[in-house]
């Protein structure tokens, strides 16, 4: 087994956490994000589909899923940026015995909202929604995802059948919205005991019926706090917004070369904002033109930009999938990403440029960050407040001073 | 004679640092045998079987040296003195 490194954080630091398919790896860097330091391998030699950083009650903790082709799939945790781990003596994310499902892989760890701080969610394959309440020691499976009358025909996409987003609704505390392949959107609004198909307007190439009730390859959803009932979709073919919670989403792939993709994050203080990386065809699943190339919008999906400085621009037959890009919380926003070449890239401010921060790690398959101290998860109350004031403070500055801040 | 149950490092972790377990209970299958080494050894439970209380795919339990998965599977009777062996099985090229 390779030497584990390890990284010191402290209180301001940003933490990359990256899931590949041999261990899972930690990057630090301060507030400028310039110079980066490694950390791991953990869980050496087993895939990590989902990474998350608990920030919340004073933790800094590092939840982790490992992928055992041999022992099973189970969750493993670090109070100290990963110098120590638990080691689970019975795994705590298991499906009942009569379900007759047995637990395939861990796609999702998603931390809780900021004011229930022993709340946390897996979203797992065979798909299904798992909640803990007691800071991840229990879990159960969310019964009205587990026997939702749907379920016989949810069918496994390329990856299995898998339930890889979660976003919870950052104000109403009843209301999710979820995702998987092939199943596509369901959102609940009475705490996880209903569950509705929300994929109206989402189209399935692979179907009969192309706009069906369900059965989409959604790919990945995405939503600023700020504005909870606008979310962004990446579908296998098709690029969406919705501006109603995911009641109907509406076609936003203008100007992009390709709407085969994976992943989509929106900017962390600007619902306005969303990136993406088109990927040519879902049979070739490699950049369009041998580019690497990450498309902004700044005005919802009106028009998309290519971004591309310090990106390769020849040769780059890149893979990124669909959990493999991330954003921070900071201002200018850090933009990450990583690729199944083991790249690992990197932008300070906002995607106007960026910096190869690794390379030669294993396939990446998770990619996800924190700042470590400030108590926050993407969905908490306090980052939609703090995106509040920042679109506040954007309204408020002249045109030309609002570009300058943007360089 | 207790049947003898032999397991790989990574097992023996969950396991006080034991590679040779002991049954003394006389199990007829392995179904049973695993049953009380269950009972002693609660964390090797969930690295070796799913769920569905079935050997994970790529784990081996040999039987006096024959797999179970060409005998009875999990009734495959165990003799007094047997000698079990549970085994990681080679399955390299799957990820790499």
């Amino acid at each position: 087994m390779p030497k584990v490194q390890h990284v010191s954080a402290k209180k301001g630091d940003v933490l990359v956490l990256v899931g590949t398919m041999k261990g899972a790896f930690l990057f630090r860097s301060d507030a400028k994000r310039k110079r980066w330091e490694a950390g791991g391998p953990y869980s050496a030699g087993s895939p990590v589909y989902a990474m998350a950083f608990d920030g919340r009650q004073g933790r800094n903790r590092l939840w982790w899923a490992t992928q055992s082709f041999r022992w099973g799939t189970f969750l493993s945790s670090s109070d100290d940026f990963g110098r120590t781990a638990t080691q689970p003596e019975t795994y705590s994310v298991k499906f009942p015995a009569e379900s007759g499902l047995t637990l395939k892989n861990i796609w999702q760890i998603h931390a809780g909202p900021a004011d229930e701080t022993d709340t946390l969610y897996c979203g797992v394959e065979p798909a299904c929604l798992f909640v803990s309440r007691d800071a991840g020691k229990s879990w159960s499976p969310v019964e009205g995802l587990l026997n939702h009358p749907h379920r016989p025909k949810w069918q496994p996409g390329g990856g299995g059948l898998c339930l890889h987003t979660i976003v919870p609704h950052p104000t109403n505390r009843n209301s999710m919205i979820i995702a998987m392949s092939t199943g596509g959107c369901y959102r609940t609004d009475d705490g996880g005991k209903t569950w509705q198909a929300r994929n109206q307007g989402v189209r399935a190439e692979f179907m009969p019926d192309k706009y069906p009730e369900f059965g989409q390859c959604v790919h990945k959803i995405a939503r600023n706090a700020a504005q909870p009932e606008r979310l962004y979709l990446q579908n296998h073919w098709g690029l969406y917004r919705s501006d109603n919670g995911g009641e109907s989403w509406q076609d936003i792939a203008n100007g992009v070369p390709s709407d085969f993709g994976f992943s989509i994050v929106v900017h962390p203080h600007d619902p306005e904002t969303a990136y993406i990386i088109p990927i040519e065809s879902d049979e070739y699943r490699c950049t369009p033109e041998g580019k690497l190339r990450v498309y902004r919008t700044r005005n919802g999906g009106k028009n998309w930009e290519p971004l591309s400085k310090g990106l390769p621009q020849k040769n780059a037959l890149e893979t990124i999938l669909r959990d493999s890009m991330a954003t921070d919380t900071l201002d200018p926003a850090g933009i990450y990403f990583g690729t199944r070449s083991g790249k690992l890239y990197g932008s300070n401010n906002s995607g106007n440029s960026w910096e190869l921060i690794m390379e030669g790690l294993p396939p990446v398959v998770c990619v996800k960050t924190a700042v470590v101290g400030d108590g926050a998860v993407s969905s908490s109350r306090k980052s939609a407040s703090a995106a509040k004031k920042a679109a506040v403070r954007k309204k408020s500055k002249p045109a030309a001073v609002r570009a300058r801040a943007r360089r | 004679m207790p049947v003898t149950v032999r397991i790989p490092s990574y097992l023996a972790a969950f396991a006080e640092g034991h590679n040779a377990l002991t049954v003394d209970s006389a199990p007829a299958t392995v179904r049973d045998l695993l049953y009380e080494l269950w009972r002693g050894h609660p964390a090797l439970q969930d690295r070796i079987v799913d769920e569905q209380g079935e050997v994970r795919q790529h784990i081996n339990i040999f039987v006096d040296g024959d797999a179970i998965r060409h005998t009875s599977g999990m009734e495959t009777p165990v003799a007094k003195n047997a000698e079990v062996l549970i085994v990681p099985a080679v399955s390299g090229g799957m990820m790499d």
